[in-house]
């Protein structure tokens, strides 16, 4: 391997040097800006995210963490008066293009949701769903999706011989696994997470948190969360905002022991404000 | 942005921490001073005392514990202030471990017999304690005032320890040699050397603890060593 490739810095994110030898940056936001009518929202953040790494987004309400999520895949275009600007790649694709295919690019970047929504329909049709807006498959082999599905969301086990009942009828862990089985089950490379937990209670917590780990070795995950211990638990780096700023980037380890700047120890160690 | 956490009884839980830290410190500092002090003048009943005071400070210690491992629990602390919990919980280790020294050092006093006290060999000791107690006292005011650069120039301090001990090692070694009935009192004052060597160490280990908790990593520089002389090798093994 080359020395010189192999601990490359990410240059342009103005903060501690990461050893990023062995990662892939899939997704680059470079100098990104967003705004909501005339307020800017996002100011200037430039931040690599990496393939197979959890990237956890953190900061108080009001700092542009999940703004900077739904830029992702273009949520944002749901919205009048939305806008932003700068660069976002994924895998080179430019993703603020306005010749970029939502649609598409939403099958490639899934999110999974603070509350769990699943459709008013049968568990198996949650799923199936998705899969048929893309894909044309047999009966046959669209139930081995479904199945692999929720094998992946760790949800099959509770449900596979009620693949017929409603999805609304699971408890509320459940309903959040369901929502993440139909994220994977289109197979997309980046699954984004809004606070996938802040609805559930500490086991179904922990099976999301099992799951996310267990997910990240296909897909570059990044999860915005309140919850400072499970940012810690779960993802591999980490990034402080404030004020719409991204304020520190680093490896959670070093983020949550011996963070950079004083404003991310302030708000990790809860002397904010 | 502020020092103090939103919420305030973490502070408190932060703070009783410190402070039971430093009472302990207190306390090693006074058994070293009596420790010596019993060795010098052969005071047999301050070296009881000595040994009596050990209980109360690993006492200490686990009240230094259980607070430790309970504030984690209750506030899964981050950053700086899981440093300085994880700090509290070392210092409060080595000071245990002083303590025992300081503790041994007043048994052997209790075990010398005989005329032979020679009085240089024990100014030798005395002003190795004395450099040690130094160095514990500086630790523990640069760990209760956070101060990085008194803490690093104890770390950079424990070279003349060790090289006073090596030079005392040699000396007991040449009354040991010149007469055999020294050997068991010299061998006594050889581990009570020792002791306050280790002691030495402990401090060191002190202001290691508290610059990691300032900084967030360990000491990048290397230590001077005092004792790099082939007698010593051969003497410490």
């Amino acid at each position: 391997m080359n020395l010189a490739t192999a601990t490359t810095t990410v240059p342009a994110v103005a903060h501690a040097p990461i050893d990023t030898a062995g990662l892939t940056e899939r997704i680059s936001i470079r100098g990104l800006n967003f705004y909501y009518g005339d307020h800017r929202a996002l100011k200037d953040i430039t931040l690599p995210l990496y393939a197979s790494q959890v990237t956890a987004f953190i900061g108080p309400s009001g700092c542009g963490k999940s703004t900077l999520l739904r830029i992702l895949n273009r949520m944002y275009d749901l919205y009048p008066n939305q806008r932003a600007e700068g660069h976002v790649t994924l895998d080179g694709e430019d993703i603020l293009s306005p010749k970029q295919d939502v649609n598409l690019l939403r099958a490639r970047i899934g999110m999974v949701f603070q509350k769990p929504t699943p459709f008013p329909m049968s568990i198996y049709e949650n799923i199936a769903f998705g899969i048929r807006l893309y894909e044309k498959l047999s009966r046959h082999e669209l139930d081995e999706r479904v199945e692999s599905a929720l094998r992946r969301a760790a949800l099959w086990d509770e449900v596979k011989d009620k693949l017929g009942a409603n999805g609304l009828s699971l408890s509320g862990g459940q309903q959040q696994r369901l929502c993440i089985a139909r994220t994977v089950a289109v197979r997309p490379e980046v699954i984004l997470f809004d606070e996938p937990c802040s609805a559930l209670d500490p086991i179904s917590t922990a099976k999301i948190e099992e799951l996310i780990d267990a997910l990240k070795a296909e897909y570059t995950i990044v999860i915005v969360t309140h919850n400072m211990q499970q940012a810690a638990r779960v993802s591999d780096f980490t990034a402080f905002m404030y004020l719409g700023e991204l304020i520190e980037f680093d490896t959670t380890s070093k983020m949550f022991t011996a963070p950079g700047d004083r404003r991310t120890q302030d708000y990790i160690t809860g002397r904010f404000g | 942005m502020s020092n103090e956490h939103t919420s305030k009884a973490f502070d408190t839980d932060l703070q009783d921490l410190t402070s039971k830290v430093s009472e302990m410190g207190g306390l090693a500092e006074r058994v070293i001073a009596d420790a010596i002090q019993a060795l010098t003048r052969r005071d047999a009943d301050l070296a009881k005392r000595v040994v009596q005071t050990d209980p109360a400070i690993d006492a200490l210690q686990q009240d230094i514990e259980e607070k430790a491992i309970l504030t984690i629990a209750r506030r899964q602390p981050m950053a700086v202030d899981l440093r300085e919990i994880v700090a509290a919980l070392r210092v409060s280790n080595d000071l245990e471990r002083i303590g025992d020294l300081a503790k041994n050092i007043g048994k052997r006093v209790s075990a010398l017999e005989g005329d032979f006290y020679p009085n240089k060999l024990l100014r030798g000791v005395e002003h190795m304690a004395s450099l040690v107690l130094g160095q514990l006292k500086q630790v523990l005011d640069a760990y209760a005032g956070r101060d990085l650069d008194s803490a690093l120039a104890v770390w950079k301090g424990d070279e003349e320890i060790d090289a006073m001990c090596t030079s005392l090692f040699r000396e007991l070694l040449t009354y040991m040699m010149e007469d055999p009935r020294n050997i068991t009192f010299c061998i006594h004052l050889m581990f009570c050397a020792k002791n306050i060597e280790r002691m030495g160490d402990h401090a060191t280990n002190i202001a290691e603890t508290v610059h990691y908790m300032i900084e967030g990593r360990p000491i990048a520089d290397q230590r001077p060593k005092g004792d790099t002389t082939a007698f010593a090798k051969a003497a410490m093994t």
